[in-house]
Parts: C-alpha cells; structure tokens; sequence
C-alpha cells in the first residue's frame, strides 16, 4: 500500500532525470527577445521553457537540442501586450500552447562557437532556422548564448491588422542563455 | 487709405520707444506651440482609452513625437525671447498685473518643459525607448520599473491638468484685455493682424 502510492513519484523522477547527464538550470537560463514597434526595441521574455541538450565539445556534431517554450509565460513589456498575444491573431495559445526546436544539426564554426540548425515551431508551422551559439565551460557549468532572427510572419504571429509591419516590424530577435550544470 | 495714415501716425513712436507688438517669430511659435499642446493633449485623453491595436501603438507615437516637438519648440522660443524682450505692458496696466502675467508666463514655460520630461521618463519607466519620429531614439535616462511608471503617469497627468488651469487663467487674462480694458494686449500677439485701436 505504502509503496504502490510512491510509485508515481517514482515514475516522476525517473522522468525528470536529464537525459544528456547534465541539467538545465533555469535560475540562471533565459529566452529573451526584442521586437520592434514603431521602430521602438521593446525588450520581452519567456518565463518558462523546458530544454533538453546534450552537448560534447569533442564531438560537436552527436550535440542535440531540443527546447520548448511555454508560450503563455510571455513578458512582452507590458500588460497590455502581454493580455493580446496569447489570442488568436498572435500565438493562440489555447490552440497552440509551445513553441519546440528540435536541432537536426550542430556544427563548430570557430573556437567556441558553433551553429545549431533546427526546426522550429509555431502555431503549427514548422520553419529551418539556424541559430548561432557560444559554449563556454566553467567548473561543470557550460553555458550557451546564441540568437536567431525570427521572422514572425512566417509563423502567423500577428494576423489581421497585426500583420502591418510598419507598426510591429517582421524581424524579432530572439536570445538564449542555457546554463547547464553536472557536465562531466 | 485710412490705415495707411494711421500706420504712418503710430510708426514714430514705435521707432522711438519699445515695439508694441511681438515679433512675428514669437507670435508664430506662441500659435504653433498652441495648437500643438491642444491636439496631444486631446490625442493623450484619447488613446489611453484605447484596447490595444496597431492605431494605438501608432497614436501613442505621435504623441511623443508631438511632446518632443513642443519641447524643442519651447526651447527656441526661450532662446528667441533672451534676444527679442517683449513689447511692454500697457502704461494703464497695474503693477501687480503684469507680475501676476509674468508668474504665468514663468509657469507656462516651466510647464511646456516640464510636461513632456514626464512623459518622457514616463515612457522609458514603461520599458519604451521614445524614438523620435521613428528615426532619432532619445536615451533611457530611467531604467523600467512598474512603480516608477506608475508615479510618473500620475504626475504627466497632473501637471496637464494643471496647465489646463494655468492656460484657462492665461486666455481669460487675455479676453479681458481685449474685450473690457480694450487695450493692446491680445492685439500684440495675434497673428495676421496689424492694427488694432491699440490706444484709444
């Protein structure tokens, strides 16, 4: 009895353990992004995400990324905003709750840097992108920046009157910081 | 042909004592600052109200851009005025009057400054940059934090508020002027006029 009402605790654990051997620590990760409006960089966030990645220096290209955003957890900057793009025109949310990359390649570029090609998905469109990105190791931390530019009319984000560029431009730029830890 | 005799007639005195009116820069400035001020600040009650949309993104833009504007505007302005004294007040004027003018005067310039300052830190409180007529960006000189902003909405509210006292006090000063002293006050600043019965 005791111990069949610990077994889903178990299983929780079990399926919590990182995979690549070393975790995320999201203390001191983050997915920021800056958008344009009315050619003004307006500074947002994601609060959460998940991010499984398994990175050998050694062997760049057996490295693999896969993250997921939980779109709802947005910071646009401002309440207003924030209220807005979880509807229909912009993510819809309710429809499509994450934004996932799953890296198909990564390949090293220079000392300590690296490209990372993927797809990336929104509101159900999947689209190439390819993001650049630093590993630095300290201690057992490697930590990893990077960005991409997402166009955000590619995946339908903003509809409608939302669509005009000359109010909120195509071009977002996107920024991670992924800090993992117990790297061996 | 009468006002040309007139105009002949009151030139001289012109050209011997202080001008009576103000200079055509200064009037032009005065309107145009004006005119400036009544549309953001009807553009400002407007757009708050506004749910989210490009329109209000767009109308909240114009509206920094008009505050920039009116605040180099006021800053021309002063600088015209150190070079170009005004014309003095009326002889019949009362002391008290024309330092009761000069204190709205004062306060109607610190405000014209003050106003857009507000809205400026306002904006940047808010974690937007104002760039001005989307091309020249105007530097954060407050970093964003809620409360901040919060304070400096009511303050950018108040101080419009309070200039909408100050330029009600500032027109019906004016009027009366015009309408019951009947003398060259109003008359100095309007545009596209040249003579009025200035003194009677």
């Amino acid at each position: 009895m005791r111990f069949q009402s610990l077994l889903p605790l178990v299983a929780l654990f079990a399926f919590s353990l990182p995979a690549g051997g070393a975790g995320v620590d999201y203390a001191k990760s983050e997915i920021t992004f800056v958008s344009r409006q009315m050619n003004v960089p307006v500074q947002g966030r994601f609060k959460k995400f998940t991010a499984q990645i398994a990175f050998d220096p050694n062997k760049p290209a057996s490295s693999k990324a896969d993250i997921d955003v939980d779109l709802g957890s947005i910071d646009t900057g401002s309440a207003d905003a924030d209220a807005e793009v979880g509807k229909k025109a912009w993510f819809n949310t309710s429809v499509f709750p994450a934004a996932k990359f799953a890296s198909s390649s990564v390949a090293q570029t220079g000392p300590d840097k690296y490209e990372a090609r993927g797809k990336l998905s929104i509101k159900g469109i999947g689209q190439d992108i390819a993001a650049p990105f630093t590993a630095k190791r300290s201690g057992d931390l490697v930590t990893f920046e990077g960005g991409f530019t997402l166009k955000r009319l590619q995946f339908k984000i903003g509809e409608g009157a939302w669509s005009d560029t000359e109010t909120v431009a195509d071009e977002v730029q996107v920024k991670f910081r992924i800090v993992t830890t117990g790297n061996k | 042909m009468l006002c040309a005799k007139r105009e002949r007639n009151v030139r001289p005195r012109e050209m011997n004592s202080s001008p009576q009116r103000y200079t055509s820069v200064a009037i032009t400035l005065h309107w145009l600052i004006a005119l400036a001020i009544l549309c953001t600040f009807l553009l400002g009650q407007y757009m708050t109200n506004l749910q989210i949309s490009p329109a209000k993104l767009k109308l909240y833009s114009y509206h920094k851009w008009v505050g920039v504007t009116i605040f180099l505007l006021v800053l021309v302005r002063l600088a015209w005025r150190l070079a170009h004294r005004p014309p003095p007040p009326p002889a019949s004027m009362p002391a008290w009057q024309h330092s009761a003018a000069g204190f709205a005067h004062f306060f109607l310039y610190a405000l014209t400054l003050a106003i857009p300052l507000s809205g400026w830190l306002m904006s940047s409180a808010s974690g937007f940059q104002v760039v001005y007529l989307s091309v020249f960006p105007i530097p954060d000189l407050i970093a964003k934090n809620k409360d901040t902003a919060a304070q400096l909405e009511q303050l950018h509210e108040a101080l419009n508020w309070l200039m909408v006292a100050v330029i009600a006090l500032h027109a019906a000063a004016a009027l009366k002027h015009h309408l019951v002293d009947r003398d060259n006050v109003l008359w100095r600043m309007l545009p596209f006029v040249k003579q009025r019965g200035a003194v009677k």
